[in-house]
């Protein structure tokens, strides 16, 4: 699987680290969230069959944080783009 | 020895001017060039090649390339040698050695066939319901069961075979170069395309090569060698051969396995075998299809085979694979294999068809050629002892019942073909969904997911006209997809050739049992097999059905059906359909197994290129790798770096240096290399509310010139590291992490920053590579010290415990903290890491007066564990704050990571396993690693030995460990029992600091 890295280009899955669900909300203040809500952000994810947002990390590449569109099903990615200050840049 | 006495005296494509000679289970023999091993052997009059997987049952060469069930043979000796080789795919060579497999003392006579006396106690899944009494017993069943299952041996030597990989990109990938994948090819070639045509044989044309079509005027070969030629002078194109395309991956990535030097000896620099990661815009599958048997009585006798297989060993290779041959049908193509035998002076007895009423051109060829024609009839069973003798043949009615009296045909040959199955692995393995088409009663591709499509046979085509045709329209579809301007049109003349080409298969009826098999009488016995290479007849599939294993996924699992080395490519589609047969549902309901990756076996050394031994992982050396090296330091793998263990001295084992080192430094001074911490710049005015987010315990306070210990935890409230920070400037600050766990909390820390808080004004930056740390260590470190260092007064009243500065020494730049690990007076000095050699060179000659002495990871640990100080073991992803005995450390107020977690009921249960110290009983047994812990007489343990070492202080071997409510355990005996090394320890548990409990050395 190919990766449109937004500093790099298309490179290799394998040089990358998966980050997780990109839609995820951190409580704003976790000592007022309930046990449950606290359960449900460490633990449960939608996990859907389809477009889905996640973290990747280019570890053998820029190590930048990017936040890539994937379709869990068929794979096909359609873009990337970094995460946090970076992305009021341009990418190359 | 009559050499070659199958061997027809003119034809194929062999160069009988270049004649080989191999060896076969110790006896000699000759073959030509351009022979497989199963040529050679079948020319040689060789009939047995190996015995079955379970029942050994002796077997003989059956198909003719990939989809070989039977011949699998162990090839070569030694470290080289390769078990499970297909004889079909073998490229003869001088000098070849191969021996029969799964058979002793001889393929011939093999004791292993008894096991065939008990058949009926071993049907499919038999070993779900024995070897399990007496309860206990399954370890004696185990020795016995491991030296009798299996087939090939596998080496026990290193490999001495270099492998490599390569990556290539390109606009078009054709996958097969027979005769829809050559055409695919001229048809992209053309256009300008970017191309890669790989082909499993040893030269283009797939089943071209096993035939005698007519392309135009000319024979197929002479097209083939046109086509290869003009291929050759495209530059864009690149022809591989010996390449087998094995898997097909996302994003239009594909792996192919070339065998460059499986056939001959390798050239200097070259690799044996080369694993391809092509990455295509656009794929032509050209991959054509394999014929599959049909079921009926004993048809595994050593005689029987493809009908295919035996005109293509005519056609290529000048073999007869036997003197008198009965054919046995349900379809054209069959026809075709009946002349060319007959061509070739093999006596076809009869053709015996299972439908009622073929096409009466092909009847009428039948007749021309003398063959006797027998439509609506079937062979009953095969007959012969350890080699096919006969057959069994019967009229059947229209209920497909035998009827009438049974004949004998005298044989040793049978052709039989059941119809073809597209080869639709690879378009399966891009996500395509395969079709079940009545018309072939074979699956086809289904709708591609990927940038796919197919050609030809693989496609459900099996005249050569239409594979012409599709490969050609398939490779300008492909290439004009990648942008190219692409015709179709390839100016091939395609006269109707003068001999039966192969035909489109038609079935009349679809009923799975009447035209996969031949009618079986009650009571009769003989065996019937579906998959050859795992031993699994239709009886089995029956069973696992009534046994409720309904889905073919289950039913492959219990029968392992199409689990063989060959993965099914004879045996699974008609598997399924007796599934279908069995369960009364459609096969096109019934479906397929999921078909993955290799579609053939690949050796694991190819699959690791170059990335074995040495090369599994990267090796990190520190700046001062070569200085200890030269001290005679034994250097230790820690994680991908290298540390030295210790630096043992004339005379001494590491333990023996490990006490002397750690003793040196509680005496005078030690000096021990630390550049493998992690270490990172954080730089910006939200730095310190950065450092209280990631950290459990305050952080704003700390003035410049000072350092704070820092533990960070996971979201989930566990420990993730531990560390020191310091401030070096306003906002600047300077973290250390765990060597091990470096990359990661990296990563995470820039995590946090930047997608949980990208509004801090802050900068992260790793420099772990650019700092050379060492810590200098002991009563003498400050007089050490004091003599190479400018430009910072590190004097008792001036630089503190928990201090930090900058200096120089030697003229370089240093960072000095007064930082101790080892529990005794201690600096750690960082150097830039060009220097690193030179700040080493420097110390260790100033401390010479001092008796300072250089010391490894070994003592290392020894003087941490006995200053009770937490490490890896310790922090072993399960422990909290609390469990270490550090939950004093955590703030009052304010969020963190993992704050929340801490909240919950499972982490302040007071049965929580707690950080201790150890010490054996009796003062003098070490205790093993990894112990388990648990009290007298009871067999749970309530804790585990985290370090070990030897205590310079106490002078006995001491340990930590965390034990379930540990605290309040200190001056229990109990057990550290290691049943991995036979060892139960009694011990006294107590706190974790042996050395200098009050501090007094640390603030001296």
């Amino acid at each position: 699987m190919l990766i449109p890295c937004p500093h790099c280009g298309a490179r290799p899955h394998a040089e990358f680290t998966y980050g997780g669900d990109a839609t995820l909300r951190r409580p704003a203040d976790p000592a007022l969230a309930s046990d449950d809500e606290w359960h449900e952000y460490l633990y449960l994810r939608t996990n859907p069959a389809g477009p889905h947002r996640e973290f990747w990390h280019h570890t053998l590449g820029c190590e930048q944080w990017i936040e890539v569109a994937r379709d869990t099903v068929s794979h096909r990615i359609d873009g990337a783009a970094p995460v946090g200050r970076a992305s009021e840049r341009r990418p190359r | 020895m009559t050499a070659q006495r199958f061997r027809a005296p003119s034809g194929g494509l062999i160069d009988r001017a270049r004649p080989l000679r191999f060896s076969f289970n110790g006896r000699a023999y000759t073959g030509f060039a351009g022979d497989t091993l199963a040529s050679a052997l079948l020319a040689n009059g060789v009939r047995r090649v190996g015995r079955s997987f379970k029942y050994h049952r002796p077997r003989g060469v059956f198909g003719l390339g990939a989809e070989e069930p039977n011949a699998l043979v162990q090839l070569g000796r030694g470290a080289r040698s390769d078990p499970n080789s297909k004889a079909t795919q073998i490229e003869l060579f001088d000098g070849l050695v191969a021996e029969s497999q799964n058979c002793w003392p001889t393929v011939d006579f093999d004791v292993g066939s008894l096991t065939g006396l008990f058949s009926r106690l071993m049907p499919a899944g038999f070993y779900y319901k024995t070897f399990m009494w007496p309860a206990g017993s399954w370890i004696a069943y185990e020795k016995f069961i491991r030296r009798i299952v299996g087939l090939g041996k596998s080496p026990l030597l290193p490999d001495p075979d270099r492998y490599e990989h390569r990556h290539a990109h390109c606009d078009v990938l054709v996958v097969g170069a027979g005769p829809a994948g050559l055409a695919a090819a001229l048809a992209a070639g053309r256009s300008g395309a970017r191309l890669i045509v790989a082909d499993e044989g040893v030269r283009p044309g797939g089943m071209l090569l096993a035939g005698r079509e007519h392309i135009g005027a000319r024979p197929a070969v002479d097209w083939i060698a046109e086509a290869e030629a003009e291929l050759r002078t495209m530059p864009e194109v690149k022809l591989l051969s010996r390449t087998t395309v094995f898997g097909y991956y996302d994003h239009n990535q594909l792996a192919a396995l070339e065998r460059v030097a499986d056939h001959r000896p390798a050239r200097p620099g070259e690799p044996r075998q080369r694993v391809w990661h092509i990455h295509a815009r656009e794929v032509v599958l050209a991959t054509g299809a394999h014929e599959r048997p049909l079921v009926f009585g004993n048809n595994d006798l050593p005689g029987v085979m493809l009908a295919s297989a035996a005109s293509g060993y005519v056609n290529r290779y000048a073999v007869r694979p036997g003197r008198g041959a009965v054919v046995f049908t349900n379809n054209d193509s069959a026809y075709t294999a009946a002349l060319d035998l007959a061509s070739c002076g093999v006596a076809v007895q009869a053709l015996v068809d299972l439908r009622a009423d073929p096409p009466a051109a092909l009847a009428e060829r039948i007749g021309a050629a003398g063959i006797e024609h027998l439509p609506g009839a079937a062979v009953l069973h095969a007959r012969g002892w350890r080699t096919l003798a006969g057959v069994v043949v019967a009229r059947l009615d229209a209920d497909s019942k035998p009827h009438g009296a049974p004949r004998r045909i005298a044989c040793d040959l049978l052709c039989v073909s059941g119809a073809w199955n597209p080869a639709v692995h690879l378009h399966a393995q891009a996500r395509g969904r395969p079709r079940f088409d009545p018309d072939i009663a074979a699956f086809v591709p289904g709708p591609s997911v990927q940038d796919e499509r197919s050609a030809g046979a693989a496609r459900g085509s099996f005249s050569l006209a239409d594979c012409l045709a599709e490969g050609g329209a398939a490779g300008a579809a492909a290439a004009s997809a990648a942008g190219f301007a692409a015709s179709a049109e390839l100016g091939l003349i395609f006269a109707p050739a003068s001999e039966m080409h192969l035909a489109m298969p038609r079935m009349a009826t679809m009923q799975a049992a009447s035209a996969w098999s031949a009618p079986q009488a009650p009571g009769d016995r003989r065996k019937r097999f579906v998959d050859l290479q795992n031993d699994v007849t239709d009886a089995d599939i029956a069973l696992a059905v009534r046994e409720g294993y309904r889905s073919v996924e289950h039913v492959k699992r219990y029968t392992t059906l199409g689990m063989g080395t060959d993965q099914g490519k004879t045996s699974n589609t008609l598997g399924f359909a007796h599934v279908a047969a069995a369960t009364g549902a459609e096969i096109a309901a019934v479906g397929t197994t999921t078909y993955r990756p290799p579609y053939v076996p690949v050796a694991l050394g190819a699959l690791a290129g170059m990335e074995g031994g040495r090369h599994f992982a990267p090796n990190r050396r520190t700046p001062m790798h070569d200085a200890h090296v030269a001290a005679g330091a034994v250097m230790a793998q820690t994680g991908v770096w290298l540390r030295p263990q210790g630096y043992p001295r004339a005379g001494e084992n590491l333990d023996d240096a490990a006490r002397r080192e750690a003793s040196a430094v509680r005496e005078r001074v030690g000096l021990v290399d630390i550049s493998t911490l992690g270490k990172l710049e954080l730089f910006g005015p939200d730095a310190p509310a950065f450092l209280e987010r990631v950290y459990i315990n305050r952080w704003r306070g700390l003035k410049v010139g000072r350092w704070r210990y820092g533990v960070m935890l996971r979201e989930d409230g566990i420990v993730f590291d531990d560390g020191t920070t310091s401030r070096i400037g306003e906002a600047h600050y300077f973290m250390t992490v765990t060597t091990g766990q470096a990359p990661l909390v990296t990563r995470r820390l820039d995590y946090w920053h930047k997608v949980l808080w990208p509004e801090l004004d802050l900068r992260i930056v790793s420099v772990t590579d650019q700092w050379a740390g060492v810590a200098l260590a002991g009563p003498q470190s400050r007089r050490v010290l004091t003599r190479v260092l400018d430009g910072l007064d590190i004097s008792p009243g001036a630089f503190p415990h928990m201090a930090m500065g900058t200096g120089s020494i030697a003229g370089i730049a240093a960072r000095v903290f007064r930082i101790s690990f080892s529990g005794d007076l201690a600096y750690e000095i960082y150097v830039p890491s060009g220097h690193g050699t030179l700040l080493w060179q420097t110390l260790i000659t100033a401390g010479s007066e001092f008796g300072i002495t250089p010391y490894g990871v070994d003592a290392m640990n020894a003087l941490r564990i006995e200053k009770g100080h937490v490490a890896g073991g310790e922090l072993n992803g399960r422990v909290t704050p609390d469990d270490l005995g550090l939950g004093g450390m955590i703030r009052p107020e304010g969020d963190f990571i993992g704050r929340r977690s801490l909240a919950r009921p499972g982490l302040n249960d007071p049965g929580r396993w707690q950080l201790v110290g150890l010490a054996p009983e009796d003062g003098r047994t070490s205790i093993p690693p990894g112990a388990k812990i648990v009290a007298d007489r009871t067999d749970r343990y309530i804790g585990e030995v985290t370090s070990t070492s030897w205590s310079p202080t106490l002078g006995m071997p001491i340990g930590l460990g965390l034990i379930s409510a540990g605290r309040s355990r200190h001056a229990e005996r109990l057990l550290a029992v290691s049943p991995l090394v036979g060892q139960k320890v009694p011990v006294i548990v107590r706190g974790p600091m042996v050395f200098d409990p009050e501090g007094k050395r640390l603030h001296a």
